[in-house]
């Protein structure tokens, strides 16, 4: 089909967000705005600790003094946060549900329509590889496998329960990896996080399940503020998969999200994220403003953190998952595919911090454009004076369909030490009519060939996730890309 | 039942008039030649009858095994059994050949009612068509057409006929870029594929590839009308005398 042909090129980029349902649930929140006030509230009907609360009430008052950045490649109008809700809970009949039987089978009934398991039979069939952990609007509403993981001394579940039973853990870590001071999101987060998940691996135990926390915004006018605080003690080995929807609204959301790993001596951590928050209609209306810090921080020798993200949703996204690599030896991995269709506009990418001697990191980057968006891979691999033989591999390829989306690449390579090998590949493709129609001629419709055309271009990525989820995520590419290609 | 009937045809692209009136009709078994000059209309017509939706046809009838080309999308007519060899064959990154080979088999089996090929079943039949059409196992194994040779490219277009055993195979050029070697194998590949309920729309500049895939039928397009038709003698006589008379009778 013809590109000038914008009329069909136009109609054939429409399509449905699936999961753009509200749910009809009794809700809690504060009233809209930000001062010490609210951020206290928060802090007490949460019933933190003193110390807890007085770090959020830091956070808060240095966010006053911090401005929004705006070094990212991304626009829009100016947020006003005085006027978002910065608490949104689903009423419960019990303060915290005790099992599932205790949950309103309303959100049930919302987390099933999004195919995600809450039910435990699943365990019981001995089918179940999943343990979930989910957080509707701000607040963590079930836990699944929780016995299961504690007899094997792995602490799993929201980070307000973590709070209340492992202050201990919590206190040692939180702020470690990312100091509440970051950056402006990550201060607001600071401030005034809801919750999230919480997760500890003891020495020496491989999690023998995918841990997984699946996050619903659902509410309007709230931001979603989770922290998630994830420890791989030394030895142990976890993989972690977060995954996310909202539903359509008109206004934009706000999504202020923190994720801090450790790994100690010897540990690994996969964390996977397959990200579909409401990316708004094709206009530009609605969508969800993805504005996340995470970072890794390999502390021990022989440590190793890998993130793989399928970013398919939001209406922005502004993400940059990182890795310190203190310990020695020590290895990140990136990687990350992130598609842009209509209005969506995304800024992502890395940075991976060489401290330690003999430290590697590769980072694999797909980005892929359609409709008029706009995706930027933004990276930066920098070598400290102690980083002796510190290598990096880079690879950052862009791919657009139709001719009004645009691909950018910053790489930033900071460099201390002479021994240091980095190399940094880019490409950019196009998928063109030329090659769709050679696809159709063989007997391939459209889809089909868009749909293969763009796998074949994001393999080495999936190939990193868990199989389920490599699935699913193909799929939700699939759906992302609906139409792009008249 | 003719295989393909095509009735005052006329195509334009991006706007322009390119074919002005084609009738042709092509029946199973038969071998039908087109030459022209350059820019005459020959790859418009075959990207036409392909469904390229680029190209628009503006007026005219084709049918295709009995059905009007109309109601079918470029894939439907694929899997119909139309298949083009393109005189400019794309390149696809990231795919390999043999994948991409295997999702146009099963597209095409699946349209036509039958059963999916599994991996070893598929690769018994990449087996059995490397003895028609001869190709290097690392260009199965690259990306579709990714950094091939023009040769290599036009080659692996034939064997991609062989594999998906069309009813009419439409040659776009197939020969040029060839050298004499392989030239002989794509004629030889298309010969074997030669059968009396399948048909070719050869299209070529040059009598030699003519000498090896004898034409019953062979068309002068000129200025997007067939302006003669004759037998396989045609070819040669054009060869002498070139399209001079015809351009220049048009051009009057
Ligand atoms: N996409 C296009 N945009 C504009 N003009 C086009 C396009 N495709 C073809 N044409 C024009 O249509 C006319 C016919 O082109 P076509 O490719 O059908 O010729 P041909 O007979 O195959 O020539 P050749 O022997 O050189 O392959 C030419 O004048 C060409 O420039
Ligand atoms: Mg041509």
């Amino acid at each position: 089909m013809k590109i000038e042909d914008e009329k069909s090129f136009d109609e054939l980029t429409d399509k449905e967000y699936k999961y753009g349902f509200v749910t009809d649930i009794e809700s809690e929140s504060l009233p809209p705005g930000l001062n010490e006030d609210i951020v206290r509230q928060i802090s007490k009907r949460k019933e933190e600790p003193e110390w807890l609360t007085d770090w959020r009430v830091k956070a808060y008052h240095h966010w006053t003094t911090l401005e929004e950045p705006t070094w990212a490649k991304v626009e829009f109008p100016p947020i006003d946060y005085q006027a978002l809700s910065y608490y949104s809970a689903p009423k419960q009949k019990i303060d915290a549900p005790q099992s599932l039987d205790d949950v309103d089978p309303e959100l049930l009934e919302t987390y099933k329509k999004l195919g995600i398991p809450l039910g435990e039979q699943e365990v019981l069939a001995g089918v179940a590889t999943v343990a979930v952990d989910a957080v509707f609007d701000s607040v963590s509403v079930a836990t699944t496998f929780k016995k299961n993981l504690e007899e094997m001394g792995i602490i799993f579940g929201s980070f307000s329960d973590a709070v209340k039973e492992h202050p201990e853990l919590v206190k040692k870590y939180l702020g470690t990896v990312v100091p509440y001071k970051d950056n402006y999101y990550a201060t607001l987060n600071s401030a005034v996080f809801s919750d999230g998940s919480f997760c500890y691996i003891p020495p020496g135990v491989r999690c023998p399940m995918e841990l997984s926390t699946y996050f619903r915004i659902n509410a309007a006018n709230t931001g979603q503020f989770e922290r998630t605080l994830l420890v791989a003690d030394e030895g142990a080995y976890v993989s972690y998969l977060e995954g996310c929807t909202a539903p359509q609204r008109d206004e934009n959301q706000l999504h202020a999200a923190v994720v801090e790993l450790v790994a100690h001596k010897d540990a690994q951590i996969k964390y996977s994220t397959v990200q579909n928050w409401y990316p708004g209609d094709k206009d530009g209306k609605g969508g969800i403003y993805n504005f996340v810090t995470k970072r890794g921080h390999c502390r021990g020798d022989n440590s190793k953190i890998s993130w793989t993200q399928v970013e398919t949703g939001s209406a922005i996204t502004w993400k940059y998952p990182s890795c310190i690599l203190k310990g020695d030896n020590s290895i990140g991995e990136f990687y990350s595919v992130a598609v842009t269709n209509n209005m969506q506009q995304a800024d992502t990418g890395t940075k991976m911090i060489h401290v330690g001697k003999n430290t590697s990191s590769t980072i694999i980057s797909k980005g892929i454009s359609a409709g008029k968006a706009q995706n930027t891979y933004r990276g930066q691999v920098k070598v400290v004076e102690t980083a002796e033989n510190a290598r990096n591999f880079s690879q950052c390829d862009s791919m657009l369909i139709g001719g009004k989306c645009g691909a950018h690449t910053f790489p930033y390579i900071d460099i201390s030490n002479p021994s240091a090998q980095v190399e940094h590949e880019a490409t950019t493709t196009k998928i063109g009519e030329d090659q769709i129609f050679y696809c159709n001629q063989r007997g391939l419709d459209t889809e089909e060939a868009v749909s293969m055309i763009v796998n074949g271009f994001c393999k080495e990525v999936f190939k990193e996730l868990p199989m389920e989820f490599a699935v699913e995520a193909q799929k939700l590419l699939g759906i992302s890309l609906e139409g792009s290609v008249g | 039942m003719a295989l393909i009937e095509i009735k005052d045809l006329h195509a334009s692209v991006a706007d322009k008039p390119i074919l002005k009136g084609i009738n042709l009709t092509i029946k199973p078994g038969e071998v039908h030649a087109i030459m022209g000059p350059n820019g005459s209309g020959k790859s418009t017509l075959s990207n036409v009858l392909a469904g390229n939706e680029a190209y628009v046809k503006t007026a005219g009838q084709v049918l295709f095994d009995g059905k009007d080309i109309d109601d079918l999308a470029a894939h439907e007519r694929a899997c119909a059994g139309m298949f083009l060899a393109f005189q400019y064959p794309v390149e696809i990154a990231g795919i390999s050949n043999m994948y991409f080979l295997k999702a146009a088999v099963n597209a095409v089996r699946k349209y036509q009612g039958k059963d999916q090929l599994d991996a070893m079943e598929f690769l018994d039949l990449i087996e059995e068509k490397k003895k028609v059409v001869q190709i290097r196992d690392d260009l199965l194994a690259r990306a579709v057409n990714s950094g091939f040779s023009g040769g290599e490219k036009k080659r692996n277009e034939i064997f991609q006929m062989a594999m998906l055993e069309p009813k009419l195979g439409i040659l776009d050029e197939t020969d040029s870029g060839l050298d004499i070697d392989a030239l002989r194998v794509v004629a030889d590949g298309v010969n074997a594929l030669r059968s009396p309920d399948r048909g070719f729309l050869v299209i070529t500049h040059y009598q030699r590839l003519l000498d090896y895939i004898v034409p019953d039928f062979v068309h002068v397009l000129v200025d997007g009308q067939i302006v003669k038709s004759g037998g396989k003698e045609l070819a040669l006589s054009l060869e002498d005398e070139g399209y001079a008379s015809w351009v220049e009778e048009k051009g009057a």
